[in-house]
């Protein structure tokens, strides 16, 4: 299932920073996502690597250099599929609760 | 170095369908409405052809010109904004649309692209595509628009 790639990519704090890397500089190389991070690079490519299965990172070749892109999508999909249901369901239990109250007045 | 990246955003998305509905679906003004926050799209389809981008209420968003064009494969677009001067000043960015079957699905590739840099167009544009993405995807995969529901 893609959902589970997905959260199960999501599931781990090293890969959440290497997203929150991308989001601060999209498009940035290996070396670049390497710098400053107390990881060795083969951890970094096995990241990124869960990353890409995932679609949540995506790479491309421009010039001569690899750059890694933040791919938000497949967030944007589950926020569709489980937040603004849930937020449907809230809002409609709030709307029957209200219909109830206001139906007590008249 | 760095800077250059900033001004390319490479958006992925699997989507349950052919190449053929979902090309379908990036060129009839009928669908993207449906999608693109009820844009509709008006082209050309040829390279050298004129595209728009038309608000609801046909207010021109967007314009530019069809650079490449392959059916079910490959739509390349140059593309500039045209509400507002500011934006309309940053010139020109690229769009590339690539479709690729991969098993039961179509993995759709969305590069936009500006030469210049730091501009806040492409920064909009780019911030606008994953909800666009998205919601082609539920159309395409659950929508009864074009395609039967399949759940």
């Amino acid at each position: 299932m893609a959902d589970d790639a997905l959260f199960r990519a999501l599931a781990d704090v090293s890969r959440r920073r290497l997203l929150d890397r991308l989001h601060v500089r999209n498009g940035q190389t290996l070396v670049e996502l390497c710098e400053g991070l107390r990881m060795t690079r083969q951890a970094v490519t096995k990241h990124l690597a869960v990353l890409h299965a995932a679609n949540l990172v995506t790479w491309q070749r421009v010039g001569r250099t690899k750059r890694h892109y933040l791919n938000p999508v497949p967030l944007h999909e589950i926020a569709e599929r489980w937040i603004r249901k849930f937020e449907r369901r809230r809002l409609s239990a709030l709307s029957a609760l209200k219909k109830h109250l206001e139906g007590d007045n008249r | 170095m760095s800077t250059a990246s900033a001004n390319r955003f490479v958006y992925v998305t699997y989507i349950r369908t052919t190449p053929q509905q979902l090309w379908a679906a990036l060129t009839s003004a009928d669908f993207t409405r449906q999608y693109w926050m009820g844009m509709r799209v008006e082209a050309e389809w040829r390279p050298g052809g004129s595209w728009r981008l038309l608000k609801p209420d046909g207010t021109l968003a967007d314009a530019g010109e069809i650079i490449e064009c392959e059916p079910g494969k490959r739509l390349v677009i140059r593309w500039r904004h045209e509400m507002t001067p500011e934006l309309k000043a940053e010139g020109w960015s690229q769009c590339t649309m690539d479709l690729e079957p991969v098993g039961n699905a179509v993995k759709l590739t969305v590069t936009h692209r500006m030469e210049r840099e730091g501009g806040r167009f492409i920064a909009a544009v780019a911030g606008g595509w994953p909800q666009v993405l998205s919601n082609l995807k539920s159309l395409l995969e659950t929508g009864s628009t074009l395609l039967p529901t399949r759940y």
